[in-house]
């Protein structure tokens, strides 16, 4: 299929205006008539259930969680990104388009970029709006901070908890719109599959997670905004819940799969301590503005933080990138620790972690001054690991945190199927082979409040005489049907092995060939390794209880199943990506310095996957050409 | 570290629960308590028994969705700590350790520790918003707000509606919850047009809800794991008896 990413015509600065000025519009009598569902009720869903059911549409959302409230977008914690340049520092929306297309590494659209940016400044406008108690100057102003990969400060925050006060913003506008019954919503309902009539896509099965009922929901545009899928490393900074089955199961049903193997993996997490570990906890990056990373200078070397003088430690990130230094961008400063610690420098009682310093800057400014910055990740720290802080470095280490990639989706966030919507870290859209900071709370809002509310429209306004859906279509119970011998198929393997034995071995598999580096013969031993793993699992898993109950376990059957899908899916994607770009960094094409060495000749393309028809077949690329019409793409340097 | 454990089992909504034993041994000091029953869990799982439910995700302390009463205290014996922060350090080789779901009116048990808590979302849609529509915000900056005053709403606002405040109240109250909220939009100016309404709606929310009252024992706030304080329960009342003033008034 040749792929139409329906970009605007005209200057940078006027697309999305242009786009706005011709889309179709749905008149408000009609909108009533007009059916969406809203998978996920993050920061992506939940603006967009509010925003539609402000408009006058009929929406139902749906949620795994018990609230839409603990969506993960809750756990974000240093800040959004907006270039409002209220520091008066050189900031503009070009400068951030710039800056979040070149941390990329220039594998973004520069159309979808520019939007990003663009659309940012409304977003603080917004949330402020809703009461989200920002940080704020003495003078009752807006006040910001820095974030990797940029020279300007741009990000807004509310302490360390940004996330949540961006959550709970839209969800209360959500909760609003519950109780005008603009919007129906559906709590610990997980979606099983999308329901597809005539080529477009008309609704969904959901399974009510209490009662184990399978249901069916029609609608005339389907939106998932489910999140990313780094949870399948299974150690990562990730929600237990957090999945890949609502894209997975969509791609099975026809939505192109992009870029997969573009996982960020953040710098700045706390470092695994034990086998029965369940999550890595993630430091905020804005900790790395008054922080200082270093590792010994000898190897192995025994001895405590504090008894290693100045001179025999290494600031790495100063060393290799003076201009940037301890704010690199994460891929870089991910893979210079991978690169420390695989030289025998790391720290820790398994030698895994990197020190994060905060005497200088307690020398320079005093701790109540860094407590007022950062006070709640040092008492998180110190309840985690039983060690203050401020009196000794912080160990920390790289951990699977983000997905770039996702579902393919065209300028309208559109994917494939018609009618099927994704947004937030759900779509591949605007990060390119690596996000920066701050910008993940940017996208998933925007994209839910300033975004598909036009473009879902534009599709909408043909779809005003198509009337009701109705989920009498054999279709529904079809693929119903599918999904209940699925769940049947899993509680009868009866073997003697958990879930979480399979997880834990896909996520090792996948961190040690598909993690900070690849290498093409690790990647086609792991593509080997992950379908016989697939396989043993449908011989020995055993999945306890029944399906008409709650059953956690069954849960996460279903979305490990996924996993050992999609994990062979990101092998692929990696090894026919004969090049290094942002987090994707092949062993093989490097230079004599170690940094990533990009191709553009071959490979400035989006790599869209479609489904081949059966797990036998070896899926099929097809390639989203980028033109870079705007801004030349140039080697990366953050020297 | 070997743990006695006592567990409620619980089939679903209606059957009736009872505490059952397990021991478990190899317990790491360095896990998290929900890594301890993830240990459990494996451990019922390879014996083919039916694991324990019990509500987590994010566990680092944010989601609000974990939450069990340990030993008679919600979220276990730190203060001001979610059940996933809490590390079995805390604990000691050969301790007994009761497990409990949230026990209150207002949140029935689903499902062994698992507990219904959709009561908080409808005091949030009875009124615990600010009525701005996407599109119709002004310039952020237009309205400034002071340090000190967006500190305060912060300080509300950080609730994470796990309901252990809730489950530590004798009363099953939800005050503190409830009263977080009104508080966080009282003393912000872009919320001051439904201020009066908001309080009424709210509260009344909360009443119609089987929650108890609260009797000022400030258990709460000792359990919040964002130490929300009683302060914004005051607030509250003071928020209630301005708005009924106000209305009688008109």
């Amino acid at each position: 299929m040749k792929l139409d990413a329906k970009i605007p015509q005209g200057p940078l600065e006027e697309k999305w205006f242009n786009y706005k000025k011709t889309a179709r519009l749905v008149n408000p009598a009609n909108r009533k008539k007009l059916d969406v569902i809203v998978v996920g009720t993050g920061l992506a869903g939940s603006s967009l259930a509010a925003s539609l059911g402000e408009m006058g549409y009929n929406v139902k959302a749906f949620c795994f969680q018990d609230t839409p409230r603990r969506a993960h977008s809750v756990a974000a914690q240093g800040g959004v990104n907006a270039a409002k340049n209220y520091k008066n520092d050189g900031d503009s929306v070009y400068r951030m388009f710039v800056d979040t297309l070149k941390g990329g590494d220039f594998r973004a659209r520069e159309a979808n970029v520019y939007r990003l940016a663009e659309c940012s400044l409304n977003l603080i406008d917004q949330a402020v709006a809703q009461g989200v108690p920002f940080g704020r100057e003495y003078g009752g102003y807006l006040n910001n901070r820095s974030f990797g990969g940029v020279q300007v400060s741009r990000t807004f925050y509310a302490r360390g908890q940004t996330g949540q006060q961006l959550l709970l913003g839209t969800y209360q506008a959500l909760m609003r719109q519950v109780d005008k019954k603009t919007v129906q919503l559906f709590s610990s309902h997980e979606m099983l599959d999308i329901v597809t009539i005539d080529g477009k896509a008309r609704g969904v099965v959901v399974r009510n997670l209490e009662t184990g009922e399978i249901e069916k929901h029609s609608a005339h545009a389907v939106v998932l905004a489910t999140g990313g899928f780094g949870k399948i490393y299974y150690l990562s900074t990730l929600a237990m819940g957090c999945n890949g089955s609502a894209i997975w199961r969509a791609h099975k049903k026809g939505a192109y799969f992009a870029s997969p193997s573009w996982t960020q993996i953040h710098p700045t997490s706390l470092p695994q301590s034990g086998d029965y570990q369940s999550k890595l906890t993630l430091m905020s990056e804005s900790l790395r503005n008054d922080g200082r990373i270093w590792v010994p200078k000898k190897a192995d070397d025994t001895r405590e933080a504090n008894d290693i003088p100045e001179e025999e430690r290494d600031y790495y990130l100063e060393r290799r990138y003076p201009a940037f230094g301890n704010l690199a961008p994460r891929d870089i400063s991910s893979r210079a620790a991978k690169e420390r610690i695989d030289a025998g420098h790391g720290v820790g009682p398994l030698k895994n972690a990197v020190y994060l310093d905060f005497s200088k800057a307690i020398k320079e400014q005093g701790q109540p001054k860094i407590a007022e910055k950062y006070g709640n990740l040092f008492r998180m720290y110190e309840k985690i690991t039983g060690i203050n802080a401020y009196k000794e470095p912080m160990k920390i280490s790289p951990a699977a945190h983000f997905s770039m990639g996702g579902l393919w989706v065209d300028y309208e966030l559109m994917t494939t199927i018609p009618g099927l919507f994704a947004l937030g870290e759900a779509n591949f859209a605007d990060h390119g082979a690596n996000r920066l900071g701050a910008n993940s709370l940017l996208q998933a809002s925007v994209d839910g409040y300033f975004i598909a509310p036009y473009t879902i429209a534009n599709y909408l306004a043909d779809q005003i005489r198509v009337g009701k859906i109705s989920t009498d279509h054999p279709e529904f119970d079809k693929v119903i049907k599918e999904n209940q011998d699925k769940i049947d198929q899993l509680l009868n393997i009866k073997g003697d092995k958990s879930v979480d034995y399979y997880h834990k071995k896909l996520g090792k598999l996948l961190y040690d060939y598909c993690g900070l580096a690849r290498t093409a013969e690790g990647l086609t031993f792991a593509i080997e390794e992950i379908k016989k793993l697939r396989d043993e699992f449908y011989k020995n898993v055993y999945v306890p209880g029944e399906n008409d109950t709650m059953n956690a376990e069954l849960e996460k059957a279903g979305r490990v199943a996924d996993y050992l899908e999609i994990g062979v899916l990101m092998c692929y994607d990696a090894l026919t990506r004969n090049e290094s770009c942002g987090a994707h960094f092949r062993e093989e094409f490097q230079t004599e310095e170690g940094e990533a060495e990009r191709n553009d000749n071959e490979f400035q393309y989006i790599s869209a996957w479609e489904w081949p028809g059966s797990l036998d077949k070896e899926p099929i690329l097809n390639k989203e050409e980028l033109k870079f019409e705007f801004v030349q793409p140039t080697i990366r340097s953050y020297k | 570290m070997k743990l006695h454990l006592k567990i409620w089992r619980q089939k679903n909504r209606k059957a009736q629960g009872q505490l059952v034993n397990y021991t478990l041994e190899n317990v790491n000091p360095h896990m998290s308590f929900l890594e301890m029953l993830d240990t459990l869990n494996e451990q019922l799982i390879v014996n083919k028994e039916e694991p324990v439910e019990f509500d987590h995700d994010c566990r680092e302390g944010i989601c609000g969705q974990c939450g069990v009463v340990i030993n008679g205290n919600a979220h276990g014996p730190l203060e001001n700590t979610t059940t996933c922060q809490l590390h079995m350090r805390e604990f000691k080789d050969g301790e007994t350790v009761l497990i409990e779901p949230f026990r209150a009116k207002g949140f029935p048990v689903k499902k062994d520790l698992k507990v219904d808590r959709s009561a908080f979302d409808r005091i949030i849609s009875a009124g615990g918003y600010v009525s701005v529509n996407t599109g119709q915000a002004p310039e952020a900056n237009t309205i400034p707000v002071s340090h000190e005053t967006a500190e305060a709403a912060f300080d509300s606002a950080a609730c994470i509606g796990c309901g252990a405040c809730v489950a530590t109240c004798k009363n099953g109250s939800a005050a503190l919850f409830t009263s977080a909220k009104i508080t966080q939009l009282a003393i912000l100016p872009q919320s001051q047009e439904e201020r009066k309404e908001r309080a009424l709606k709210m509260i009344a929310q909360m009443d119609a809800e089987d929650f108890g009252h609260c009797s000022n024992t400030e258990a709460c706030e000792v359990e919040c794991p964002q130490g929300i304080s009683v302060l914004n329960i005051a607030r509250m009342n003071y928020e209630y008896n301005r708005a009924s003033f106000l209305k009688f008034k008109k």
